[in-house]
């Protein structure tokens, strides 16, 4: 499939995706500069204001962008998963840019033009609109620009919170190895901030001393240029936005006869999480699908009220949530997890869903056939001549990669990379590195010819997949009581990783993909 | 009309100001009146608190002692914004707003004024015409385009627009060359004899003060040393006086050495 046919069956998508990203960004920034500037303003006026604000504004600018979201989810008002807490955290960013270029725009205003105006009888008034703002402007847009430009980079990563927008595109396509997608999501993300800086590049020039000239016919062709540009940009956007206008849910606040559904932010969990929002939708049940979300901030949600149920391991509540160290009975896991959640967070667990999604260590296929290696144990002494890959939840949990390496007397060749999880089997494959952590239901396991080398020592608990909810959602929806009961012991291994390998292999829509497997099973 | 010249315009009474920052005072008990259509030049090289006393006269700054008065009312009691509009001030480099047009930059007081757009426009080129520049030439375009020279003459109508009674003036031509200076001198003078203004005009060039000044102040280290008409300001057996008159003979004798 060329690139071309790529987007043009998946416009309708593509769209959506561009016209979230648009919101996000142009929402933000229109806060961000009704922030900044009079913050701007205010700090030229309050000496004694500016080095702490500043500082501030810094500091803010430093905290990591999905750190950042992950404050923000638990707060009030601001928080929450999807659009409201995406802008926050956009706002966040942009305001130091702006509130700086505003502060150093108006005080690099030449002392003899401002001693003028106040010995011509203006008011401060009148000095700040007619004489500072102006000879501030270009500066004053510089930092939107480069605002406006930060945000469009940062509106990628508001997808790990349910907003949204071309990240959406660019996590999948690194996690499905797929470069259309990857493309799809990244080549508009570059063009949008080529364009706003283009745009704004215009502005700024339009608005400084140096192009105050003699109007004549140069000056009106670049004013003629500056409105076809800004035209042509209006008209694209407004195109876009109408060409992919749905109907929107105004709330996402869990109500009577809806159910918020939550993902991981990866193809399993996706797929887990499409199961229950499908077979609760052929039962009546509105649902709203918040899905592929970073980190732990699935559990974060569900326990702000954001979120009703979200596919989960028992393993990864038990060590990463319940902080216990790692146990190798399952049934123990299984029970310790449903009765702490029940008692800590008012959440309920389902019965298991039929299969493990372990830990999977795994080198080449071909690798192993020549070494002819089985197990952890055998492969430990050549593990010195490798190189080891981990994605960043492996190498900082409790039953991770320090546990792991100490259980099996594992020393490699140089420090382990930490890198995006679906990252490793690309790398593995093409021999960057030599071993990886994967999960066990992977689809991509047999399609790049990986081998998975056998637990022998027993070290990684039990993953059981399981569906975490919320207990006032099984009062509040009826039809979810049924549901569960339905998956209990209903997905095998085999099928499970079946499931993935039709997403991330054969590149097929998910939700198809789901629909498929319902009608198979008679759901 | 005669009233108004009987009393004197601006009159400073036993003035002092200091700089928080500085021990010594800038100015230190000043007194003088400038009369009505005068034009009392402030002789002194830099530092010797001549800015700061112009300053005192449009409220840009306030006395520590003493008082200033302007028009018989002191400037602790005039509002501000009033007492600036009806104060022409003109600055080194002119101080013109470089995002505005020439024709803007001359209308600024009359349009903070809220007068029409007709007498704006029909002030704005009588104004031009008046220093010297054709209306149809410079009233739209940008300081930038500008000699240093037509700044100067731009500043200076700006300071005339709304026909204030009063003229502050902080070393104009400081930064011209001197053939510019000195076509900018001659036009003063006669600029301020037919308008009739009253002006103080800061300088640190003795031919430029007598010149333009209907009496000159000699200002040395915060003090007015001497206030005296151009005439008896040569006769002056002041030492600083002397040493200003000095250099004026130095490049006269100058010239008269190659000429022999």
């Amino acid at each position: 499939m060329s690139f071309l046919s790529f987007l043009k069956q998946n416009w309708p998508e593509l769209a959506t995706l561009l016209r979230q990203h648009l919101s996000l960004v142009v929402i933000s920034t229109f806060v961000a500069v009704a922030i900044g500037i009079p913050t701007g303003i205010l700090l030229t006026r309050k000496k004694s204001l500016r080095g702490p604000v500043l500082g501030i504004a810094n500091i803010m600018q430093t905290i990591p962008s999905l750190a950042l979201f992950g404050f923000l989810i638990p707060l009030p008002f601001i928080g929450g998963i999807g659009a409201r807490t995406a802008i926050v955290a956009l706002v966040v960013y942009a305001l130091l840019p702006i509130i700086r270029n505003t502060v150093t725009g108006i005080v690099g205003v030449d002392p003899n033009v401002r001693e003028a105006a106040v010995a011509m009888g203006m008011t401060s008034r009148q000095i700040l609109w007619q004489v500072e703002l102006p000879l501030a402007m270009p500066v004053i847009i510089t930092g939107v620009r480069v605002a406006l430009v930060i945000a469009i980079g940062v509106a990628t990563i508001a997808a790990a919170v349910g907003a949204g927008g071309l990240g959406v595109y660019i996590f999948r396509g690194l996690r499905q190895y797929d470069n259309h997608l990857l493309l799809a999501g990244a080549v508009p993300a570059a063009l949008m901030a080529l364009i706003a800086d283009f745009g704004l590049g215009l502005l700024e020039r339009y608005f400084s001393v140096a192009h105050k000239r003699r109007a004549g016919t140069s000056s009106a062709r670049k004013k003629f240029m500056i409105a076809a540009t800004a035209a042509i940009l209006a008209a694209v956007m407004t195109g876009i936005y109408i060409g992919s206008r749905e109907p929107r849910s105004s709330s996402s606040q869990p109500q009577a006869a809806r159910v918020v559904v939550g993902s991981k932010d990866f193809t399993e969990s996706t797929i887990l999480a499409e199961i229950v929002a499908q077979m609760l939708e052929a039962r009546g049940v509105t649902v709203e699908r918040k899905y592929e979300l970073g980190g732990n901030l699935p559990h974060d949600a569900m326990l702000a009220g954001r979120l009703d149920l979200y596919p989960e391991y028992t393993g990864t509540s038990y060590t990463a949530i319940l902080h216990h160290q790692p146990i190798t009975d399952p049934r123990a896991v299984y029970e310790q997890v449903k009765t702490e959640y029940a008692q800590k967070f008012g959440v309920a667990v389902s019965e298991p869903l039929g299969f493990e999604n372990t830990f999977a260590i795994l080198i080449r296929g071909a690798e192993a056939r020549r070494l002819k290696l089985k197990t952890i144990s055998e492969a430990a002494p050549y593990a010195r001549n490798w190189r080891a890959g981990f994605g960043q939840d492996f190498m900082s949990r409790a039953d991770g990669y320090p546990g792991f390496s100490k259980a099996y007397g594992l020393k490699f060749a140089e420090q382990p990379r930490e890198m995006d999880l679906s990252l490793t089997y690309i790398a593995l494959s093409s021999g960057q590195i030599d071993l990886i952590a994967g999960n066990s239901t992977e689809g991509r396991i047999a399609a790049l010819d990986l081998f998975q080398l056998e637990d022998d020592r027993h070290y990684f608990p039990p993953y059981e997949a399981v569906y975490l909810f919320r207990q006032d959602a099984l009062a509040r929806v009826a039809q979810l009581r049924e549901v569960l009961a339905k998956l209990a012991h209903a997905i095998s291994t085999e099928e499970m990783r079946q499931l993935n390998y039709e997403v991330d292999a054969n590149k097929r829509g998910q939700a198809e993909v789901v629909r498929e497997w319902l009608k198979k099973k008679g759901f | 009309m005669s009233e108004a010249s009987d009393k004197p315009l601006v009159e400073f009474r036993d003035v002092s100001f200091s700089h928080p920052s500085a021990a010594a005072p800038i100015i230190s008990h000043l007194t003088f009146s400038v009369a009505s259509g005068e034009t009392l030049v402030l002789l002194g090289e830099s530092g010797c608190g001549k800015t700061t006393t112009l300053k005192l006269i449009n409220r840009l700054l306030l006395p520590d002692a003493g008082e200033v008065l302007v028009e018989g009312k002191p400037t602790t009691v005039w509002d501000p914004i009033r007492l600036r509009r009806r104060t022409g001030y003109v600055i080194q480099e002119g101080g013109l707003f470089p995002h505005f047009s020439i024709a803007k930059n001359v209308a600024l007081v009359p349009a903070l004024e809220g007068w029409e757009q007709a007498r704006i426009k029909t002030r704005v080129d009588e104004l031009l015409s008046v220093v010297g520049l054709e209306p149809r030439d410079f009233a739209d375009r940008y300081p930038a385009e500008l000699s240093g020279g037509q700044r100067q003459r731009i500043g200076v109508a700006r300071a005339l627009a709304a026909d204030p009674p009063l003229l502050l003036l902080d070393e104009p031509f400081g930064a011209l060359d001197p053939l510019t200076r000195a076509s900018l001198q001659r036009e003063f003078a006669m600029l301020s004899k037919t308008l009739n203004k009253t002006a103080v005009f800061v300088t640190h060039d003795v031919r430029e003060a007598l010149m333009l000044g209907s009496r000159i102040g000699l200002m040395h280290a915060g003090k007015l040393l001497l206030l005296e008409t151009p005439e008896n300001f040569l006769k002056s057996n002041n030492e600083r006086a002397l040493a200003y008159l000095a250099t004026l003979q130095v490049s006269a004798g100058l010239v008269q050495e190659k000429g022999t």
